[in-house]
C-alpha cells in the first residue's frame, strides 16, 4: 500500500492505495465521488472525464499515485453550491443529456474545450469530442449545449 | 395545454442529479460488507469441460468462494417467447446454464465466479482457475451451423436448428410472381451490433438472514421481469422474498432487457458468502456477455407489374440466435420482423420464410428497433433497386405504393391491422424540409470537390407496444404486455406516480409528470415519477419496444381517471351537489354552472383527514392502481432522407445531411422525443457506415472492445433535421405512438441507399453494411477497373 495526498474539490485528501489502484477508482470507491463513471477499459469512452490542475484528463488513464500532490477537480466539485455551473446549465437547457451517464464526463471535457476555445464552430466541437462517446443523444444536442455553454461561461468571464 | 402538461418542451426535472455528479448508478451502490465478484468466462467458442480445479484460488488472498457449475445446480435461464415451426412443432429450445454444465457455447459462456474482498483480487485469483478445455469446432454463421455434418452445439438442438418458420400466402406470392412484369431481387446481410450502453451491465446480490430476503440491484429495464424470471424458474426464490432494483440505469437499447447469469450468480452467492455481492462488466465483458443485435441473412423478391404497383413480396431470412435462446430472442426475426414487411406500401401478398439457428456466438435478441429495421431494410432496399430497374423515379415508386390516406384500419397480409398512418405527409414534409429539389445542384457543388454526393429515401413503420396480451399470447409470448401505474396523491395534495415502465435515458420523470400535470393541474414540481423497484410499484413490464407512452402512459391515464372519479364523489360531498354535476377543470371541482368549486388539494386533504366525508358510502384515501393492456399495436411511421459525399480516393462516406419525418401521434415532451430520434439515428448510422461484430471462423469476436468495434462519434455525425406530422393511434386515451426506435429503423436503409446512388453513375447497385471506406473504396476500383480481356 502507499499513501497518495492530494486535493479533491478543494479539500484535502489522503488515501492508502495498491500501487495499481487507478484515479477513478480512487475516486469512486475510496474517495466515494460516484458521479465519475467507467464505461470501457480502453481508455476510449470518456465517461471517467476529471480535471488535473485544470486539465481535462480521463482517470482511467492515470495510476492515482500520479495524482500525488495534484488538485483534482470531478463533477461533484463544478456547481456553485446550488447554481449549476453554465455548461451543467446549458446542458440541461439544450436536453445535452438522456441517461446520464457519459454526462459527468462530457461535461467536465467541455468545461476545458470552452477555456481554451471562445468563438468555437460546430466542427471544433465535435472534433474535440472525439475523446467522449455518448450512445442515447447522436451528439446532436451535446454539440449546441457546449456552443452555449461556451458562450455563456465567455460572458460570465468578462 | 397547461403549462407544464401535454405538448410543453419541459426541461427534465432528472437532470439536475446527473448533471451534478447525483444519479445513483448500480455500480455507484455500495452496500455494508460489500464483497466482489469476477466471472471467469470461456476464451473458446466450442467446448466441452473436463476437470476444473479451483483450489488454488480458493487460498488466494482476499478468496471468500469459488463456484463453478458443479456448485450452482439452479434452473437454466428461461426463454420468454415460443415460436412454431412450419410444421407445428415447437423450437428447439435447449438449456441456458447459469454456470456451464458439461460444456461452453460461446466465447464469453460463464464458467466459474470468484468473490473476494476486492475485485483485484478476484480478478487475480481468477487466473489460478484451472480447467481442461477439449476444444470442438464452431460454427458463427447460420449456413455454417446447419450444414450437415457441422458441429452439435445442443443435444436438444437436432442439426442446429431452433426453428423454421413461416407467415403469408405461399400460393397466393407464387401466383404474383407467375404474373409479374418486372421482379426486382437482393441479397442483404444485416450486420450482428453490439447495443454498447454506456453503462455497463452491473449486479448487487444481498441476503438478509434476519428476514429471508433478497435483493438485487441491477442494469435492468424491466425489474419485475428479472424478478419473475430469476425468482420463478431459476433460483425458485417466491417473489415476496425477493426484491429487485433497477435503479438509475445508463442507457440499455434493449440489452438491458433480458435476464442474465450474473443476476442470479450475485443473488445465490450472496446467500452462500453471508455478504452483499457487486459485479461489474468491464467493457470487453459487455462485448461478450450483453446480447447482440440483427444478425440476419436474407433473399428477398419483389414482383412488380408493369406501372411498378407492388404485387408480391418472398423474403427468406436465415437468423442467427446465438449460442443459447435469450430471453425474447425468438420473437425478433418472426413476430416484430416478418410481420412488417408490408411496410407503408399495399404490397398485396407476402411470403417470409425464417430458419433461425443455435451458433458459436453471443445470444442475439432485441436491440434499438428489434427486428422492424430488418424489415425496413429489407424493403427500402428492394424499393430503390426495383425504382433503378425499372426506371421509375423512387420518390414516384413510393407514391404509388403507399396506403392510401382513407384505407385505416388496414389489414397487412402479414397479420397486422394499422389503426392510423399519413405516409404522404411524412414522405412530402421530409423532401421538403430536406430541399430536395435542391439535391442537383448540391449533387454539382460535390462534384467540383471531386467527391461524390449521393441522396437516400427510406419509408417505414414500426409496430410498438406489443399488444394486446392475449394476442401476444396466441402469438408465443410467455407473458402479459400490460402496464401499471399507481397515483397515490398525498393528504396536502402533493403527488408519487409510481410506474411499471423504466427510464433509462427516456425521460420519464418529467413526461409522466406532465400527463398529471395536464389532468390534474398541479405544477410538476409536485409530482415525483417512481420507477424500477419491485418493492415500491405493484408490478410492471417495463420499457422496450417504445411501449413506455403507449402503454405506460395509458395506464396512468387511466389511473388518473380513477382519481378524479373519486374526487368528484368527494367533491359532491363537501359542496353538497349530486355527483352527476360535478366537474373537474384547471385543477378544481366545480358544481357545473356554477362558481361553486373547491381545488383539488382540498379534496385530497378531506380523502385523508375525512371529518366531512360521505365515510359510509366511500372509503378514505386517494390512491388508485391501474393496469392498462392495450387494444393494439401502434403504428409510428415516417421518412428519412439520407444525403452523403464520397471521397472517390479514400472510399470514406460522410453523412453531410439527414432529414427525418416523423409520425408518432401526439406528441407530450417535443425536446424529449427529438432527443429520441436523434439518438436512433445515430445508431441506424453507426450500423450503416460504422459498426459490425465480426467473429473469425474459430468464434472469436475480432471486433471486441472500442479499439475495434467503430461507435459513432461526434464527429462520424451531422446535426439533423426533425420534423414529425401527427396521425393520432386511434386505440389508447393520449392517441400516442412511440417514439423511442424510429430513428434506429428508418435511417440504415436511407444510408445505404444514399451511398448506392452516389456510385451508381460507377456501375454500383449494392453495398453491404457497414459501408466502411475498405469496402466503398474497392467498389470504386473495381468499377473504375478496365474489364480484363478475356
Amino acid at each position: 500500500m502507499t499513501t497518495v495526498t492530494l486535493t479533491v474539490n478543494g479539500k484535502p485528501a489522503t488515501a492508502q492505495v495498491e500501487p495499481r489502484t487507478l484515479l477513478v477508482q480512487l475516486l469512486r470507491e475510496q474517495l466515494g465521488l460516484t458521479g465519475t463513471h467507467v464505461g470501457c477499459d480502453t481508455s476510449q469512452c470518456g465517461a471517467c472525464v476529471v480535471h488535473v490542475d485544470g486539465v481535462s484528463v480521463k482517470s482511467c488513464t492515470l495510476l492515482a499515485v500520479q495524482a500525488e500532490g495534484a488538485s483534482v477537480m470531478t463533477i461533484e466539485g463544478l456547481a456553485n453550491g446550488n447554481d449549476l455551473h453554465p455548461m451543467q446549465a446549458a446542458f440541461r437547457e439544450h436536453h445535452g443529456l438522456q441517461c446520464g451517464f457519459c454526462t459527468p464526463g462530457m461535461v467536465m471535457s467541455a468545461v476545458d474545450f470552452a477555456k481554451r476555445n471562445k468563438k468555437p464552430t460546430e466542427q471544433q466541437v465535435r472534433a474535440w469530442l472525439e475523446g467522449n462517446l455518448c450512445r442515447c443523444t447522436g451528439y446532436h444536442n451535446i454539440v449546441k449545449a457546449i456552443l452555449a455553454g461556451t458562450e455563456a461561461m465567455a460572458r460570465t468571464a468578462s | 395545454m397547461t403549462a407544464q402538461g401535454i405538448g410543453v418542451a419541459l426541461r427534465r426535472k432528472e437532470d439536475a442529479r446527473f448533471l451534478t455528479g447525483r444519479g445513483t448508478y448500480t455500480d455507484d451502490i455500495s452496500r455494508p460488507g460489500q464483497v466482489y465478484a469476477y466471472i471467469l468466462r470461456s476464451p473458446h467458442a466450442h467446448a466441452s469441460l473436463g476437470r476444473i480445479d479451483t483450489a488454488k484460488a480458493k487460498a488466494a488472498p482476499g478468496v471468500l468462494a469459488v463456484f463453478t457449475g458443479a456448485d450452482m445446480q439452479v434452473g437454466g435461464l428461461p426463454c420468454g417467447w415460443g415460436v412454431k415451426s412450419k410444421d407445428g412443432t415447437p423450437m428447439a429450445e435447449p438449456p441456458h446454464p447459469v454456470l456451464a454444465q458439461g460444456k461452453v457455447r460461446h466465447v464469453g459462456d460463464p464458467v466459474a465466479v470468484v468473490i473476494a474482498a476486492s475485485r483485484a483480487e478476484a480478478k487475480d485469483a481468477s487466473e489460478l482457475i484451472e480447467i481442461d478445455y477439449k476444444v470442438l469446432p464452431a460454427a458463427v454463421t447460420v449456413a455454417d451451423a446447419l450444414k450437415p455434418g457441422a458441429s452439435a452445439l445442443h443435444e436438444k438442438a437436432p442439426g442446429n436448428l431452433c426453428f423454421d418458420w413461416h407467415i403469408g400466402d405461399k400460393g397466393a406470392v407464387d401466383a404474383a410472381f407467375a404474373k409479374a412484369a418486372h421482379v426486382t431481387q437482393i441479397e442483404i446481410v444485416n450486420n450482428r451490433l453490439v447495443a454498447n450502453p454506456v453503462e455497463p451491465r452491473a449486479a448487487i446480490g444481498e441476503f438478509d438472514r434476519g428476514t429471508g430476503e433478497y435483493t438485487l440491484y441491477t442494469t435492468s429495464q424491466n425489474p419485475h421481469v428479472i424478478r419473475l424470471l430469476m425468482g420463478a424458474f431459476v433460483l425458485q426464490l417466491p417473489e415476496h422474498k425477493l426484491r429487485v432494483v433497477a435503479p438509475d440505469v445508463g442507457g440499455g437499447f434493449g440489452s438491458k432487457i433480458f435476464h442474465y447469469a450474473e443476476e442470479a450468480i450475485v443473488t445465490w452467492a450472496s446467500a452462500k458468502v453471508g455478504k452483499p455481492i457487486k459485479w461489474t462488466a468491464e467493457r470487453g465483458e459487455s462485448f461478450a456477455s450483453d446480447a447482440h443485435g440483427r444478425d440476419h441473412v436474407t433473399h428477398a423478391e419483389l414482383a412488380l407489374d408493369k406501372n411498378g404497383k407492388f404485387l408480391a413480396l418472398r423474403v427468406a431470412t436465415l437468423a442467427n440466435m446465438g449460442a443459447y435462446l435469450s430471453t425474447f430472442a425468438p420473437s425478433v426475426p418472426t413476430y416484430l420482423y416478418a410481420t412488417l414487411l408490408a411496410g407503408t406500401y399495399t404490397t398485396p401478398a407476402i411470403y417470409a420464410e425464417v430458419k433461425a439457428a443455435f451458433t458459436n456466438t453471443v445470444p442475439v435478441d432485441a436491440y434499438r428497433g428489434a427486428g422492424r429495421p430488418e424489415a425496413c431494410f429489407v424493403i427500402e432496399r428492394l424499393v430503390d433497386t426495383a425504382a433503378r430497374e425499372m426506371k421509375i423515379d423512387p420518390v414516384e415508386l413510393r407514391r404509388r405504393n403507399f396506403i392510401a390516406k382513407n384505407a385505416y384500419p388496414y389489414q397487412t397480409p402479414v397479420a397486422l391491422v394499422y389503426d392510423s398512418g399519413d405516409y404522404f405527409t411524412t414522405l412530402e414534409m421530409a423532401l421538403k424540409s430536406g430541399d430536395h429539389a435542391g439535391f442537383d445542384k448540391r449533387r454539382q457543388d460535390s462534384a467540383k470537390r471531386n467527391k461524390l454526393r449521393g441522396l437516400g429515401i427510406a419509408t417505414y413503420i414500426e409496430a410498438c407496444g406489443i399488444a394486446p396480451s392475449a394476442v401476444a399470447g396466441a402469438l408465443g409470448a410467455r407473458a402479459g404486455l400490460y402496464e401499471t401505474a399507481e397515483v397515490r396523491v398525498h393528504p396536502t395534495g402533493s403527488i408519487t406516480l409510481f410506474t411499471g415502465s423504466h427510464s433509462h435515458g427516456q425521460g420519464h420523470e418529467t413526461t409522466f409528470a406532465q400527463l398529471v400535470s395536464e389532468r390534474l393541474g398541479i405544477p410538476t414540481e409536485m409530482i415525483d415519477v417512481v420507477h424500477g423497484d419491485t418493492n415500491k410499484i405493484p408490478f410492471g413490464m417495463g420499457t422496450y419496444g417504445s411501449r413506455s407512452l403507449a402503454v405506460g402512459g395509458s395506464a396512468v391515464v387511466k389511473a388518473l381517471d380513477k382519481v378524479v372519479n373519486k374526487g368528484k364523489k368527494i367533491a359532491a360531498h363537501l359542496l353538497e351537489a349530486s355527483e352527476a354535476d360535478i366537474e373537474f377543470k384547471d385543477g378544481k371541482f366545480t358544481v357545473a354552472g356554477t362558481d361553486k368549486n373547491v381545488p383539488f388539494a382540498q379534496i385530497a386533504f378531506s380523502a385523508y383527514v375525512p371529518h366531512n366525508y360521505p365515510i359510509d358510502e366511500l372509503e378514505p384515501g386517494l390512491d388508485e392502481t391501474a393496469f392498462y393492456d392495450p387494444k393494439n399495436f401502434t403504428y409510428p411511421a415516417g421518412c428519412h432522407i439520407a444525403e452523403v459525399e464520397i471521397d472517390r480516393d479514400t472510399g470514406v462516406v460522410e453523412v453531410v445531411k439527414f432529414t427525418a419525418a416523423d409520425d408518432f401521434g401526439r406528441i407530450i415532451n417535443p425536446m424529449i422525443v427529438e432527443g429520441q430520434v436523434h439518438g436512433g439515428l445515430a445508431q441506424g448510422i453507426g450500423q450503416a457506415l460504422y459498426e459490425n461484430a465480426i467473429y473469425d471462423e474459430d468464434g472469436q469476436l475480432l471486433s471486441g472492445s472500442f479499439m475495434d468495434y467503430c461507435m459513432p462519434r461526434a464527429d462520424h455525425l451531422p446535426s439533423f433535421s426533425v420534423a414529425t406530422n401527427v396521425t393520432l393511434c386511434t386505440h389508447n386515451p393520449l392517441g400516442v405512438k412511440g417514439c423511442g426506435e424510429a430513428g434506429a429503423i428508418g435511417s440504415p436503409a436511407a444510408v445505404i441507399n444514399a451511398v448506392v446512388n452516389a456510385l451508381a453513375a460507377l456501375g454500383v447497385t449494392d453495398m453491404d453494411m457497414p459501408a466502411t471506406p475498405e469496402r466503398v473504396w474497392r467498389a470504386i476500383a473495381e468499377h473504375n477497373m478496365p474489364k480484363a480481356a478475356e
